[in-house]
């Protein structure tokens, strides 16, 4: 393409004419590329458009020059940074990390080979997972360190030339940053051992120095391999402690020596040259170590005294009778904890008045994680909670009323994120979709009883053709092969061979084994559209299904659907997967009524993780509905929607769940196929059929 | 050297399997069998409950007749049939019927593989009738004294359609069974593939690792048979992390994030 060319489909994809952007000198630095080149820049900036313009044109204006220089899988990753920050932080900060590129071109060289966060964050968040102590979590960051809960890397790791190096490099500083929570690098309050230096900064780095040397003997003895790796990482880069540490670094390999031993040597590594951070030895940030110490502390304390006093209550009701016949006295009993933490193995034994008790899993989890903040399990935390003694609060994650949304504070805490398909970017918006769970409120009304009148005549026919596929275990007679010898095909068989005929060859009976092994979800849309007969379609449609399913004995979960932009995607329970068809569950079939817009997406990706947590062979995901996809404001409809609700379809079938629609949307034909695919999808013409034919179209769908 | 067949009755242990005791768990078996008790073996695959009944049949001195449950297997399987020969049909005991016979240990592993029709057929022996009803032959088979039922299963993989019921459950002696404590398990693993303690240590410490992981993408961690698997390829010249990566990685897992994190804890370890 000429520059003329290039500069309309500019002018174009980024409205210049509504704006100062000139978009000639840009368009003739691309028309001097080859073609391939020409393609890829004019293909991301066409796609970054339809998220953000000036996102967009800053790619086209920067890309000419970093062609040639910077791998194209490290280019996308770093446009794609910049609209996943756009899409949570907004534009400003978007530009930020597009201004970033004009760093990448001084190290281009390592930019080529360098590593994605996405990458490594899989593999590395096990290994860390596997090491022992508190389970650390991997995130993006922009430095390296960790809050003690989380380890953050950065999204493009690129200090070697070798790609194999630079996933080396990320994997020493995952290990360093493990070492200094398991090795209780935190265990001090490190902004106030700095303090009276006089330059507590300073103090603070050379600490990190100390603490540096200290681990990497800790990892030297307790993952050989690993150091090995970390000290050719170290001497490629020429690395080591500077003139005048060898001292502190031999008192620091020692086996028993600790934070303590770093503290007491500050005054001395303060009057030395400063260390120079090692590759991979990352930043300490006393402040969110602090943060995350504070929301943790009281937190396991609550939950490790009430699981103490759920284990003395076992342990009471057992011993009890015992107690009660020897007339002593009760004398208060008391747990105490030994930790045993030597050559990097961590054992922590509870013992109930010198007895030891055998913890549950995650009680052992709740000791590590204390032990690594105090070094010891502190007396107070071993008094188990007596009753009212404690804030429920604190004992678990407890969920957020879904409806206190939108008052006081706007919040997504305690939220479920999912992505969302932008067909123009032709990538994921991450994290994009706050899905809620909400209840239905069930309304006692007899809807199910009236409903059942009214179809009595349809529920017996129902029945008897659900009752027939109801497939049972039988003995099946005459098999070629089979359990067992059928002694009347055999006799017969005799008496033919005798006869001279032939003999037949079957004389097995064989147990056939009839097992229904289906999960079905069904999404009901509850969008502002089906208001009136369509929502009273549906509940009538609802209860005939539950009736005919309740004899077929397959799982079946109810879910509703709707939603008001991005932020508030809503999925109403009805019936969960282990739920009885109960009284409740009819009541909340009866309180279906319409909500907000038509956001698939979510839905789907929700049910399929759901469909995907239940044992069964065969997994269905049924959509009930009235329309095509469709939000309010933030672009869900027409080909965004569809595309979005194509592709979590495409990854529900993926994870080998079949989807069907069953739709009354006259217009659906021209966007369901494309959707559902051919076959997998029925329209009705009239909303009246519903509960006739929805019955009809589940036993054929799964027989 | 060649193989030679046996009957299952025949199967006598004639050389004391190496076993290390974790508990008291012999002289609970011991007593069970003295009272004519099932026994029901709980635990992770690979912590060595085979290879507990391998030496407790050698320390009785009984036979021991294994049937590995799977979802096909049939109570037919487990008691006899009627088979044709020459015309004829003939009975032919299932090992249950020929562990009773012979006054054997008949062991049931991983019991709740089995089709849930052949639970019913154990439920006699196993309570204090202890009898074998033979439907198809009309006959009851009583155990004699030595007879002794043991089954085993793994609760790890305990779901909605793979579990014991209560009606089962209950009849047995239950015998709960873990990986060993780091120091035992380093001495069976030396022992049993004969590598040197060190290296042993550090099999130990990368199954601990990878134990870790379970319930983080892994169903279960190296078991103890898969570090003397690694051991012994260790002990046969073969480079550490590559005898994990085959013996142990490839044996817990086939998701590719995974294998490569076992692989990065292997290679930071040796």
């Amino acid at each position: 393409m000429n520059a003329e060319e290039i500069t309309q489909l500019l002018e174009g994809w980024l409205e210049a004419d509504f704006s100062f952007r000139k978009v000639g000198p840009t368009a003739a630095k691309i028309a001097a590329l080859p073609d391939r080149d020409q393609d890829f820049i004019l293909e991301w900036t066409k796609r970054v458009a339809s998220s953000n313009l000036e996102v967009a044109w800053q790619f086209a204006r920067r890309a000419p020059a970093l062609m040639g220089t910077m791998d194209r899988r490290l280019m996308e990753a770093w446009l794609l940074g910049a609209c996943d920050v756009y899409d949570r932080q907004g534009l400003r900060h978007a530009l930020t990390v597009m201004e970033e590129a004009d760093h990448f071109e001084e190290r281009q060289l390592e930019m080529t080979a360098g590593v994605l966060f996405e990458d490594v964050a899989g593999v590395l968040g096990n290994f860390v997972r596997g090491l022992s102590g508190r389970r650390l979590t991997l995130e993006p960051g922009k430095h390296v360190h960790t809050d003690t809960e989380r380890i953050f890397l950065p999204g493009v790791l690129a200090r070697f030339p070798d790609t194999a190096d630079n996933f080396k490099l990320a994997k020493a500083m995952v290990a360093m940053l493990w070492a200094q929570t398991r090795f209780g690098t935190f265990r001090a309050d490190l902004s106030v051992a700095c303090a009276g230096f006089s330059d507590p900064d300073r103090a603070l780095r050379q600490l990190h120095g100390l603490e540096t040397l200290r681990l990497s003997a800790c990892i030297s003895r307790e993952l050989p391999g690993l150091y090995r790796e970390m000290e050719r990482l170290k001497a490629a880069l020429g690395e080591g402690p500077p003139l005048g540490w060898e001292p502190l670094a031999q008192r620091l390999a020692q086996p028993e020596a600790n934070l303590e031993d770093s503290l007491a040597l500050l005054g001395d590594a303060y009057a030395l040259a400063d260390f120079q951070p090692w590759c991979y030895q990352g930043a300490l940030k006393p402040d969110a170590v602090a943060a995350a110490f504070e929301a943790r502390r009281e937190k396991e304390k609550t939950r490790l005294r009430v699981k103490l006093a759920e284990l003395l209550e076992e342990h009471t009701r057992h011993e009890d009778g015992q107690a009660k016949d020897s007339g002593k006295p009760r004398q208060r009993p008391e747990f105490e904890a030994e930790a045993r933490d030597e050559e990097g193995r961590l054992d922590l034994e509870l013992t109930l008045d010198g007895l030891p008790v055998a913890p549950p899993e995650d009680v052992k989890a709740l000791l590590s994680s204390i032990y690594l903040d105090f070094g010891e399990i502190p007396p107070d935390y071993l008094v188990p909670a007596g009753d009212g003694d404690y804030d429920p609060s604190l004992l678990g994650e407890q969920a957020l009323d879904p409806d206190a949304v939108w008052q006081g504070t706007y919040h997504e805490e305690g939220a479920t994120f999912y992505h969302e398909w932008d067909m123009g970017r032709e990538h994921y918006r991450k994290n994009w979709c706050v899905m809620r769970e909400k209840e239905v409120p069930p309304v006692e009304d007899n809807f199910h009883r009236i409903t059942l009148d009214k179809y009595a005549g349809l529920v017996k026919h129902l029945r008897k053709s659900f009752e027939a596929m109801r497939d049972e275990n039988r003995v099946e007679k005459r098999q070629a092969y089979g359990d067992d010898v059928d002694i009347d095909a055999l006799v017969e068989a005799l008496a033919d061979a005798r006869d001279g005929s032939e003999m037949s060859d079957r004389l097995f009976v064989r147990l056939h084994r009839a097992e229904r092994n289906i999960a079905v979800a069904f999404m009901v849309d509850m969008s502002g559209s089906t208001r009136g007969w369509i929502n009273e379609a549906e509940r009538e449609a609802l209860i005939l299904l539950c009736e005919a399913l309740e004899l077929l004995g397959d799982r079946y979960a109810i879910y509703g659907f709707s939603g008001i932009t991005r932020k508030r995607c809503e999925l109403f329970r009805i019936k969960t997967f282990d739920e009885p068809y109960s009284d409740e569950v009819k009541a909340r079939i009866s309180g279906i009524r319409a909500q907000e817009y038509t956001r698939m997406g979510f839905a789907i990706r929700h049910l399929s993780e759901l469909l995907k947590g239940v044992e069964a062979r065969t997994k269905v995901l049924i959509t009930l509905s009235d329309g095509r996809p469709d939000d309010y404001f933030d672009g869900y409809r027409g080909p965004y929607g569809i595309e979005d609700t194509r592709m979590a379809l495409l990854e529900a079938r993926r994870a080998g769940i079949h989807p069907f629609c069953i739709t009354i949307d006259r217009e659906a034909r021209d966007y369901l196929p494309h959707m559902y695919g051919a076959a997998r999808y029925i329209i009705l013409d009239d909303v009246r059929q519903l509960p006739m034919k929805v019955s009809d179209i589940y036993r054929r769908l799964t027989s | 050297m060649d193989a030679h067949s046996l009957a299952p009755e025949e199967h006598f242990i004639q050389k004391e399997p190496y076993y290390e005791p974790v508990g008291n768990e012999i002289a609970i078996f011991e007593a069970a069998w003295r009272h004519r008790l099932p026994v029901l073996l709980k635990g992770p695959t690979g912590c060595g409950k085979t290879r507990f009944m391998e030496y407790m049949a050698w320390r009785l001195k009984l036979p021991l007749i294994t049937v590995s449950c799977h979802d096909d297997l049939t109570a037919s399987d487990l008691v006899g049939r009627y088979l044709v020969k020459g015309g004829e049909t003939t009975w032919v005991d299932g090992p249950l019927t020929r562990a009773v016979r012979v006054g054997g240990i008949c062991y049931l592993d991983e019991v709740v593989e089995a089709r849930k029709d052949t639970m019913v057929v154990i439920h006699p022996l196993a309570d204090d009738r202890r009898t074998l009803p033979m439907e198809k032959l009309g006959q009851l088979l009583e155990a004699p004294d030595g007879f002794c039922l043991a089954i085993s299963y793994n609760p790890g993989y305990q779901s909605v359609l793979k579990d014991l019921k209560q009606s089962t459950r209950q009849r047995f002696v239950a015998l709960e069974f873990d990986y060993p404590a780091a120091d035992l398990e380093r001495r069976i693993v030396a022992s049993e593939s004969g590598v040197e303690p060190a290296m042993a240590e550090r099999l130990v410490k990368f199954a601990q690792m990878t134990r870790n992981l379970k319930g983080s993408g892994l169903e279960e961690g190296a078991s103890t048979r898969l570090l003397v698997h690694a051991g012994k390829l260790i002990a046969g010249g073969i480079d550490p992390v590559t005898a994990c990566r085959s013996a142990v990685a490839q044996a817990v897992t086939d998701d590719g994030d995974m294998l490569a994190a076992i692989q990065e804890l292997s290679s930071s370890i040796f």
